[in-house]
């Protein structure tokens, strides 16, 4: 059975028409999602002290989640890849440059790429430090094997988030390293990011204008969903969207952006169409109850409507596509980035993802020219 | 008043004004236990009783509780209003608690209480039967007491308890809620077995309010994906204090990833969000939008169907001021569903019974 998410009104890109491929070379594309994946463990291992690579060997990872190897709500694909995304030799999809380049860099006409690494990175391990030791090893590894081979591709800072005086010291190490596009950040943490024990990680990235990208997914060790843990992946999947509202709410309303106004933060993986409605609960209930929070002079939307930037992947599929317009217009269309998640089944061709009706104006600003804004790229 | 038929008002809330009011309702144990343990009563922290949300300042009650006594709410909810009938649902800590037989004999005391001092005392009221959700059997048994009484339209639950209700664990629940033609209303709140978020604790209470919504989700996604409804074909879900709004986006996203991972629940064989329209019903107030009639009006357009809300008061919570519950943006026609087809299509032993 296929794992084509794609409804008969949106063509995939293996079958897109002549006019949207025409379409498509109009448009420069700044992805904000790409993962590029070592080929394993070994790729890491020039990166990582012999400390740290016996300690792997030995205990491995220990995220929080119940098992050593596998996945508590397995994919429907592996590693949740497009299946034509598997590089000729096998292996991880986005894990052999070269396929990548004509498969998705080339095709897909994309200008820049802003990589999220997930595979081997430690975030949100239980071990801090060895967080940290992965971080740097991922980070030094985006570098010598990627952004130095590949001038399309930027890289972010992976950081032990669970741990924040060593997530300020990696942003230290890379912050003025020109490869380096955002600060790197995952929804599934173990306590809401808005508190203060993480506000000097914003303010690191305030510091040096780095914005903080938040990708869905982590292991925070609470269940998925507060209604209890789920038993499906597509329960799994749907609950993202939850954690995306409970990380931002926590941003506004401890007052984030009044203590850092210059922090752009972006919401990468989740979707976007609950947005709207969460910023009008947020703003009716906080009028109510404002009392609890003082220290913000206004509705805490606004706070949002400067500092959250969100991603459009996994694109949104209302089953009248009007509806979809009503959502860019309470967004705004200045908040949106393209991205593609590739090399994820999930996959967004930036040729027939997006509306043709908004404009070119707006498709342009969407596919790119809200990221090379809110990047730096000139 | 209201110019549609036998009108319902999904949602008002009882307090129990202190414990000595179930007292009577308990047997000899477990007043016993109440006095020697020095049990106060069970609030929900989700509603602290003087936080501006559990109570709008003029429906205080002179007993000092929220919203007062029956004839209080009545005056507020139904005479004011030119509303028909009301449905009380008493939001106790009855899930939070760890025992689950003590969780029974309090369930049992607040019905019995409801059916004395709210339900004898003003006839145009009708109640939710409050369960022990922490127990599915004694669930079942508290249903099969209270089902054959005319008065008790629909069964209780929290919007966060142990599992998620979609659980087979749970479909003894549903089963006697089918055969007795009630529906189960699902009332935000948290019995704090689960964090509030999957990112962990909010800091604040009003975060916390706002963050309801995430349980609610869960639970439409597990009841969906477990297929509880090609079981019981019948029951009908009721979300409560809901908010409303963020129904069309999450129905959106469940129905896109069913699409692309279906494989894993070959017995849901039509997208979520029909199965949603079918069998789930949202009451009125909160309705998290903005005061714009042309939001409103387009938010109930995503929504996709008339049929699925209901008014509610959500009373003496406190959501708006005046005496507008619903917001502008209504078409006359869907106000009149809103106000009685929709509670009288959900709730069939209110028709049965008037």
């Amino acid at each position: 059975m296929t794992t084509d998410v794609r409804t008969p009104n949106r063509p995939s890109a293996a079958g897109s028409s002549t006019v949207a491929r025409a379409a498509q070379e109009r448009y420069k594309v700044i992805d904000s999602d790409l993962h590029p994946s070592a080929r394993s463990l070994e790729d890491l291992k020039p990166f990582l002290s012999k400390r740290w690579w016996d300690h792997l060997q030995t205990y491995g990872y220990r995220s929080r989640q119940g098992l050593y190897q596998g996945q508590v709500y397995p994919k429907a694909a592996p590693f949740a890849h497009r299946r034509d995304a598997i590089p000729p030799e096998g292996g991880f999809g986005g894990s052999n440059l070269e396929f990548m380049r004509s498969q998705y860099l080339d095709a897909c006409n994309i200008e820049v790429a802003i990589m999220s690494p997930l595979n081997f990175t430690g975030q949100g391990d239980d071990n801090h430090e060895l967080s940290a030791a992965l971080a740097r090893a991922i980070n030094e590894w985006q570098v010598e094997c990627w952004t130095r081979l590949e001038p399309r591709l930027r890289a972010s800072i992976v950081v032990p988030y669970e741990d924040t005086a060593l997530s300020v010291e990696e942003i230290e190490r890379w912050a003025e390293h020109p490869h380096f596009a955002q600060i790197l950040l995952l929804t599934r943490t173990s306590e809401p990011l808005g508190r203060r024990r993480f506000w000097p990680i914003y303010e690191a990235a305030q510091k040096h204008g780095l914005p903080v990208g938040i990708h869905v997914f982590g292991a925070s060790g609470h269940p998925t969903s507060p209604a209890g843990w789920p038993s499906y992946y597509m329960e799994d999947m749907t609950s993202h969207a939850a954690a995306c509202q409970g990380m931002l709410a926590s941003f506004a309303l401890e007052g984030v952006f009044e203590r850092f106004p210059g922090l752009k933060i972006i919401n990468i993986e989740g979707g976007f169409a609950w947005l709207p409605a969460f910023e009008w609960r947020l703003d009716k209930h906080w009028e109510r109850m404002r009392g609890e929070v003082p220290h913000l002079k206004r509705p805490p939307s606004e706070y949002l409507r400067e500092g959250l930037r969100i991603s459009t992947q996994p694109f949104e599929e209302p089953e009248n596509p009007k509806h979809l317009i009503d959502i860019f217009e309470w967004i705004g269309y200045d908040r949106l980035l393209f991205a593609t998640d590739y090399p994820h089944w999930d996959f967004d061709d930036p040729a027939t993802t997006l509306p043709r009706q908004i404009g070119p104006e707006r498709m342009q600003q969407i596919l790119s020219g809200n990221a090379r804004k809110l990047y730096r790229l000139g | 008043m209201t110019g549609a038929g036998t009108s319902v008002d999904c949602d008002v809330h009882a307090q129990v004004p202190n414990i000595g009011a179930l007292l009577p309702y308990f047997d000899d144990y477990w007043r016993e236990m109440i006095e020697v343990r020095g049990i106060e009563g069970f609030e929900l922290v989700n509603y602290p009783p003087s936080s501006p949300l559990t109570c709008r300042p003029d429906w205080r009650g002179e007993d000092g509780t929220n919203g007062g006594d029956a004839a209080m709410a009545a005056r507020h909810v139904l005479d004011e209003r030119g509303v028909d009938i009301a449905i009380v649902n008493c939001l106790y800590g009855v899930q939070a608690i760890h025992d689950d037989y003590m969780a029974a004999a309090f369930a049992k005391a607040i019905n019995d209480w409801l059916a004395d001092k709210w339900l004898a005392q003003e006839p145009r009221f009708r109640a939710s039967i409050v369960v022990p959700a922490q127990n599915p059997a004694l669930a079942v048994a508290e249903i099969e007491r209270r089902a054959g009484d005319p008065r008790f339209v629909q069964v209780l639950l929290l919007a966060s308890g142990d599992l998620p209700l979609g659980r087979n664990v749970y479909w003894p629940i549903f089963e006697a809620a089918e055969r007795h033609g009630l529906p189960i209303g699902i009332h935000a709140g948290s019995a704090y077995r689960n964090a509030l978020t999957c990112n962990g604790w909010p800091s604040y209470h009003v975060e916390a309010y706002v963050d309801l919504t995430h349980a609610l989700q869960g639970q439409v996604a597990s009841l969906v994906t477990h297929g509880v409804f090609k079981k019981f074909p019948a029951l009908k879900v009721v979300l409560v204090e809901s908010g409303v709004s963020w129904l069309p986006a999450f129905l959106w996203r469940l129905s896109k990833f069913w699409h692309g991972v279906r494989i894993e629940a070959p017995w849901i064989d039509r997208p979520p969000a029909e199965i949603v329209r079918e069998h789930f019903r949202l009451t009125l107030q909160p309705f998290d939008a903005p005061p714009s009639a042309s939001i409103v009006q387009k938010v109930v357009e995503h929504v996709g169907s008339e049929d699925i809300l209901l008014y509610a008061s959500d009373y003496p919570h406190w959501h708006f001021d005046g005496d507008q519950t619903l917001p502008d943006g209504i078409s006359e026609l869907l106000r009149k569903k809103i106000y009685s087809a929709n509670p009288l299509s959900t709730y069939r032993k209110i028709g049965e019974m008037s």
